[in-house]
């Protein structure tokens, strides 16, 4: 069994953690910091991170294990932290998926290079309870995390909103790194708890940013999370698809928290069965939507920029084409999204996953017939990742939707 | 602009060739010009545009490019791209308004576009191999060019199945048709085939390709046999199949067009300027040269001259002589030793596929040349061509093909820790300790990465193989390739070479990618130390000074290569011949000889129902020497004594349960409340007595779908929307088909989250693709509605979920009152199931003890005992004398304390870890996993059982299915694994 992370680890061991969407992860691990924990994000995308992912574990495993393994195996070699001094983050699942599996594929490969570094589950499911362990996941950080995904969601969505069509170039970078910075003291004290006013406040300064009309061809991204999201597993598609005159529409992260929060829930009723986590987890998913209604109103009451899907639409949505008890990677969610995209008029879609993704075989792969029969305009591609694909063959796909890509009628 | 262009010029840059275009005001074809650009893009269409240049000087024209690899060069060259689908589409539309679908092969990409109900663009996936690439790849493993291979198809007599979804895996569906004999003509066929099949089934993708359809690309306009198997596969008649004129630079045609409309103006002499001026901009990353200087690479081929054999001369040397012969997939390796192992005679070719033909010719030259009191005592053979070679001439043992490396290999290196063996088409890798083989890697299909495929990009891009090797040596820069398949890896050195990468720095490249490939993806070393310390190296791609190079810089120390690196197979055989002389050797004479010839003719096997195709070559002495079939019965072999096999038990006891009650006869459906379809597939090979049970119990007539074979999986085919799949699951697709065709009332489905807790597991899911299949099936059959398939979710460990899901999905029947009663004996019917199997695997594990019978676990999932998916492997294993278990029958015996390093949350194969070790604590057991290719899960499962069996000191062995049946590579580890089991 590997090395534990003891309380006193606290202060003598840096946490690294992953990066997989850099407005969110920065907010999060600034939480953590303020509870004492000294964390690193990782954002190196060296070939040699790849390198390693390819020696440490079995090449048919998933993109994303196969490059968060790789960064961090790549970190520790590297000579920039000390092996003795430095503990590994990593999220868990807990789904059917094989992403429930990373943590102890990255345990087999530390095994025997470095025994001693800890590596820690971040989930929200329970699994590896130790009550000894100096990393826990308390209701005070759960609570500045979901805040912290509300307010990455808001930035993330509104900064896609505005960069496409920005008049001087780089002030919406500007923009969004001057909110983060605010946003992390907000963090600091309890001020992050005053939504109201910083929503309006953050819209207020994006709207300020001089923009062209709102015209470019909208493409939305979906899939597999780590991908979708993750710079360093798509190629930076983001930084293309802007190249390329599109504007990215990327769905909030949130999405897929609730997705979590509510599926033990919907097993629950489909099984016939009710206990104290459908309980805990019903109460909990009732919060977390009044905290997205709540951000959704101030975006429709500010009224320049285009709100997240409501997830209680996304779940209607999906019923019409797949059960919610597709509840394994991202299941339902992706169906979901690929028809809130279509609905509310971006009909471009790519859909990115890992070469190989089990459950995408059925909700996204499997769902395009249907919601092609729904949206004849919908025009949707799906895009393998993985170490070997090119980026020229990746590239050359995208250009093709593109092609037969119709620009808004506004 | 001040005048509107005169001409319109559409460059279309691909992936092997560059087509240009020039159209006047009318939008009519001037000139146009089609060229192979060897990967020299910028090059080609330079000299294309000053060709032009000279014709149209100064006149005014707009500009565009088009194509796969013509991306960055418009980028680099500042001229307007369009996507070449799209440019396909414009010309399309403007000269055949009326065609309802475009199919469009070219260099590596394939394309298909639906014009009517509803335009849909598509193009091949990543996985899927080239086309026009791929024809090539055959072509040279056939020793021929494209259109020889084009006239021999259009002579076939019969075609045979091979895999079409990428050229790695059709290379080894052809190669032992080959090595067996089959004829040429019909192999040629059977590649267009393949090209048309994955067409149909990777591209439509469930809509069908019907009306006017138009065919376009190089290879559809040179290629006769290609065209006639595309228009007789989707029936269509002359008139709806058509084959333009100017098809190979069609889409150059189309992005002239495009120009016209929204092209750049510019001068032919301008757009000359700019594409020589055109400046890539790299990516690339390189890596190390090879060797820092002259005398390092002296030093180093002083170095591995050391270890070479000594000669004799064969037309003075009298004695003892021993024959070797390794028959490989795509070499013939023959060698003639003496008693001291002086080297006698050697020989070293490509087989052509003709490996038998090779033979008899260097035989012939051996009894021609030899002193006459030189007598061959004894020969031996392998490699995959053994048992034909074996048959029609009279070798005395044939011995598999790591048991002769290893001969060889201890013959250099008595300490010899670890082998690699990288031949023209495969890679093996094994670890020896205490003098006996431990444990063997082999390439599996998908991560070739070997000698033919230097080969075949030396040959692409103009050179022979060892002048390519040989420019790699002194590379600068050699580039990083990646280590992946060869599909893959073709797009990572297009791209390099439009980076501007010299040739020699892809050979370097290359060759660190055979390497990486070779220690990364099929031993998956953790590290190079992993692998042992005395490594001998050997098979005919070593004799490429830069892969050895690469091997040696990637371990950081040197290796051992004998200096006959690639006769090591045949040596090997010599060996182990010189070590077992008959008493007389039945070699064919020289006279004998002198009169031997062979035929060979195609058959199918009627033994049962399994249709083997069979190929029976006969000698000229009146014997012959069947193969294609699966168990012994076509060989013309009587069966032999019942070993026991727990897979046919289990698979005739789920056969059972759609075996009709004669009391309540068929015709008389009144007395059904209605007629279920269960379809044979996935999880029903687990759960079939539950449902069927429960089914009966409520009064429904059960009907299974039919047994699956290879038909099942075409007439689900064009239902499959994700091709990497597994096989298990796209099978489905044809009983779902089935059923239909059975007139069922409806098709019951569940979906399952979870499946049953067995206990002992971190959790008890199903798979992903097991849990939620019906879902796809669904959205991709337009036959199925909400009233003919029905698709609850239940979580079986819920009874009373199960039984209000049952109530609210038969709503429509009348259930009487039966439902709890039906729902308690359908609980009954599968424990009494679960109980007989392990019953039955207790006396078959007794009965084999009782004989002195090796056991083997063959550990899977249930579906695996599908005759189509596992293709006979547990035959092939009582054909070599051991007894077959299930892991689910001995799941429950295992006892251990011993914690897994993974998350085992799946039931299926949670059961594979309890097997393991309950194996492991079982001296007379071995445990062979069946893996689907494409099963994501298993790339957790397999690592973790192999740590379980090893830390046990017992053998690993992986066996990859797919649905290509050729079981070459599983008889190799399976004879390897009772070689190892007999030490």
């Amino acid at each position: 069994m590997s090395a534990r992370f003891t309380p006193e680890m606290k202060q003598t061991h840096t946490i690294l953690v992953p990066d997989m969407l850099p407005v969110h992860f920065t907010l999060l691990i600034s939480v953590l910091r303020k509870y004492g924990y000294r964390c690193e994000l990782l954002r190196t995308a060296s070939r040699a991170v790849v390198d390693e992912g390819l020696k440490n574990v079995h090449n048919d495993t998933c993109y994303p294990a196969l490059l968060v393994i790789g960064q961090f195996m790549e970190a520790l070699k590297s000579g920039r932290y000390h092996p003795d001094r430095t503990a590994l983050l990593i999220t868990q699942t807990g789904g059917g998926c094989r992403a429930s599996n990373y943590i102890h594929l990255l345990r087999k490969a530390l095994e025997q290079q470095f025994p001693q570094v800890p590596v820690i589950s971040l989930n929200f499911s329970g699994l590896e309870k130790d009550p000894k362990s100096g990393f826990q996941l308390t209701a005070p950080i759960f609570l500045k995390f979901l805040y912290a995904v509300l307010y990455g969601d808001l930035l993330m969505s509104v900064a896609n909103q505005c960069r496409p069509y920005e008049l001087k170039k780089g002030e919406t970078e500007k923009t969004l790194e001057r909110w983060q910075h605010r946003l992390e003291e907000a963090f600091m004290t309890n001020e992050y708890l005053k939504t109201k006013k910083l929503y309006r406040a953050i819209l207020d300064d994006f709207a300020k940013i001089e923009r062209t009309k709102r015209n470019k061809v909208r493409v939305g991204i979906v899939g597999e999370i780590y991908v979708k999201y993750s710079p360093l597993a798509n190629n930076h598609l983001e930084e293309y698809l802007l190249s390329e005159g599109c504007e990215p529409v990327i769905p909030s992260l949130l999405e897929f928290v609730m997705y979590c929060a509510i599926s033990t829930n919907v097993d629950g009723k489909l099984y016939g069965y009710r206990n104290k986590q459908t309980v805990i987890n019903g109460i909990g998913y009732k919060l977390i939507y009044a905290m997205q209604k709540q951000q959704i109103h101030a975006i429709q009451k500010h009224g320049v920029f285009d709100p997240p899907h409501d997830f209680e639409e996304l779940r209607h949505l999906a019923d019409r084409y797949i059960s919610q008890g597709v509840s394994m990677g991202e299941g339902w969610l992706i169906t979901a999204e690929m028809a809130a995209l279509a609905e509310s008029g971006t009909e471009n879609i790519i859909c990115t996953q890992p070469f190989g993704c089990l459950p995408n075989h059925i909700v996204a792969k499997g769902m395009m017939r249907v919601i092609k029969n729904a949206y004849p305009h919908a025009n949707i591609t799906a895009i393998d990742y993985d170490p070997g694909a090119t980026k020229v063959n990746q590239e050359n796909r995208v250009k093709l939707m593109l092609a037969n890509a119709r620009k808004p009628q506004s | 602009m001040t005048n509107q262009p005169q001409y319109s010029l559409g460059i279309d840059v691909g992936s092997t060739t560059v087509k240009t275009v020039v159209l006047d005001e009318q939008g009519k074809i001037l000139s146009h010009c089609y060229q192979r650009h060897y990967s020299r893009v910028r090059e080609t269409v330079t000299e294309q545009l000053e060709a032009l240049v000279q014709t149209y000087a100064d006149a005014a024209f707009s500009v565009c490019i088009t194509g796969s690899a013509g991306l960055g060069l418009a980028q680099s060259a500042g001229i307007p791209f369009v996507q070449e689908v799209h440019a396909a589409f414009i010309a399309v539309k403007q000269d055949y308004p009326d065609a309802d679908a475009v199919i469009e092969l070219g260099g590596e990409d394939a394309k298909i576009m639906f014009l009517t109900g509803g335009t849909e663009q598509r193009m091949n996936g990543s996985c899927a191999g080239g086309t026009g690439a791929f024809i090539d790849q055959m072509a040279t493993l056939l020793g021929i060019t494209a259109d020889e291979l084009d006239a021999l198809s259009l002579k076939a007599e019969k075609r045979y199945p091979i895999a079409s979804r990428c050229g790695v895996f059709a290379k080894s569906d052809i190669q032992p048709l080959l090595n067996q004999g089959a004829r040429r003509e019909d192999i040629a066929a059977s590649i267009f085939q393949a090209v048309v099949d994955q067409t149909v089934s990777g591209l439509a993708q469930g809509r069908s390709i019907e009306g006017k359809v138009l065919f376009l690309g190089g290879p559809l306009s040179f290629l006769q046999g290609l065209r006639q198997a595309f228009v007789r596969t989707l029936e269509l008649d002359e008139e709806h199949a058509v084959f333009p004129e100017n098809a190979p630079v069609f889409v150059a045609y189309g992005c002239a067009m495009f120009a016209k409309q929204s092209g750049e103006g510019m001068t032919l002499s301008e757009a000359l300027h700019k594409v020589s001026n055109a400046v890539a901009v790299s990516a690339t990353v390189t890596s190390e040269p090879l060797f820092a200087s002259r005398a390092e690479y002296e030093e180093f081929i002083a170095r591995h001259k050391q270890h070479d054999l000594p000669f004799a001369d064969l037309r003075t040397t009298t004695g003892k002589a021993f024959l070797g012969i390794d028959a490989g997939s795509t070499t013939t390796k023959l060698v003639l030793i003496t008693e001291n192992g002086e080297l006698l005679y050697s020989h070293y070719a490509a087989n052509r596929g003709q490996p038998l033909d090779r033979i008899v010719k260097q035989l012939k030259k051996i009894y021609e040349q030899k002193h006459p009191d030189l007598h061959i005592c004894a020969s031996a053979v392998t490699g995959y061509g053994e048992d034909l070679i074996r048959a029609g001439l009279g070798i005395d043992h044939g011995i598999v093909e790591t048991v002769a490396h290893f001969k060889a290999a201890s013959y250099f290196c008595p300490d010899v820790d670890f082998i690699m063996d990288i031949g023209g088409q495969d890679i093996k890798c094994f670890k020896i300790r205490n003098h006996s083989i431990d444990s063997i890697m082999l390439n599996e299909a998908c991560s070739s990465g070997c000698g033919s495929f230097i080969q075949s990009f030396a040959l692409a891009l103009g050179y022979d193989i060892a002048e390519f090797s040989q420019l790699g040596l002194f590379a600068e820069h050699p580039v990083d390739l990646g280590s992946r398949c060869t599909v893959f890896m073709n797009s990572s050195v297009k791209q390099a070479q439009k980076e501007g990468a010299t040739v020699e720095d892809i050979s370097a490249g290359l060759s660190a990618s055979i390497i990486k490939n070779a220690v990364y993806k099929v031993i998956r070393a953790k590290s190079v130390e992993e692998l042992g310390q005395n490594i001998v190296v050997q098979g005919g791609t070593f004799l490429n000074d830069a892969v050895l190079r690469s091997f040696e810089m990637e371990l950081g120390r040197p290796v051992i290569r004998p200096a006959v690196s690639g006769l090591m197979g045949a040596f090997g055989a010599a060996l182990y011949a010189k070590e077992h002389i008959p008493e007389q050797s039945t070699l064919i004479s020289a006279e004998a000889l002198t009169q031997f010839s062979y035929t060979s003719t195609g058959a199918k096997c009627g033994g049962c129902t399994a249709n083997c195709a069979l190929n029976i070559v006969r000698f000229s002495d009146g014997s012959k020497y069947i193969s294609g079939n699966r168990c012994e019965k076509g060989a013309g072999k009587s069966t032999s004594s019942a070993i026991p096999s727990l897979y046919d038990y289990k698979y005739q006891s789920i056969l059972q349960y759609g075996v009709q009650d004669e009391s309540k006869g068929q015709s008389d459906s009144a007395q059904f409340v209605g007629v279920v379809g269960l379809p044979l597939a996935l999880s029903f090979y687990e759960q079939m007595p539950f449902w069927a049970t429960l089914f009966r119990q409520l009064g429904f007539r059960v009907v299974l779908s039919r047994e699956s074979d290879r038909n099942v999986y075409y007439q689900g085919q064009h239902t499959i929307p994700s091709d990497t799949v597994c096989y298990p699951a796209k099978l489905a697709h044809g009983h779902i088909e089935d059923l239909l065709e059975q007139k069922v009332d409806f098709i019951f489905w569940p979906c399952m989250s979870y499946n049953v807790d067995e206990g002992g597991s971190d959790n008890h899911y199903n798979c992903p693709v097991v849990a939620y299949y019906p879902e796809l099936l669904r959205a991709n059959n337009a036959k199925l509605t909400p009233k003919n398939f029905i698709t609850p979710y239940m979580d079986l460990n819920y009874p009373k979920g199960v039984a209000r899901a049952i109530k609210r999905s038969l709503a429509g029947y009348s259930l009487r009152g039966r439902l709890q009663a039906a729902l308690d004996a359908a609980y009954a019917a599968q424990k009494q199931y679960r109980d007989a199997v392990a019953a039955r695997g207790q006396e078959i594990i007794a009965q084999a003890r009782a004989e002195g019978k090796k056991i083997i676990v063959l550990a899977g999932r249930p579906y695996h005992i599908d005759k189509e998916i596992n293709h006979g492997i547990h035959k092939l294993i009582t054909g070599l004398g051991m007894a077959v278990v299930t892991e689910d029958a001995v799941a429950e015996l295992a006892h251990t304390d011993e914690k897994l390093q993974v998350l085992n949350q799946w039931t299926y194969h949670a059961r594979m870890y309890r097997a393991a070790h309950y194996v492991a604590s079982q001296p007379d057991m071995q445990l062979v996993q069946l893996v689907s290719f494409g099963c994501g899960i298993d790339a957790v499962t397999s690592d973790e059982i192999r740590s379980i069996l090893e830390r046990h000191g017992k053998l690993y062995t992986q066996l990859k299915i797919d649905e290509i049946n050729n079981l070459g590579a599983a008889r190799i580890r399976l004879r390897s694994l009772v070689a190892a089991m007999e030490e």
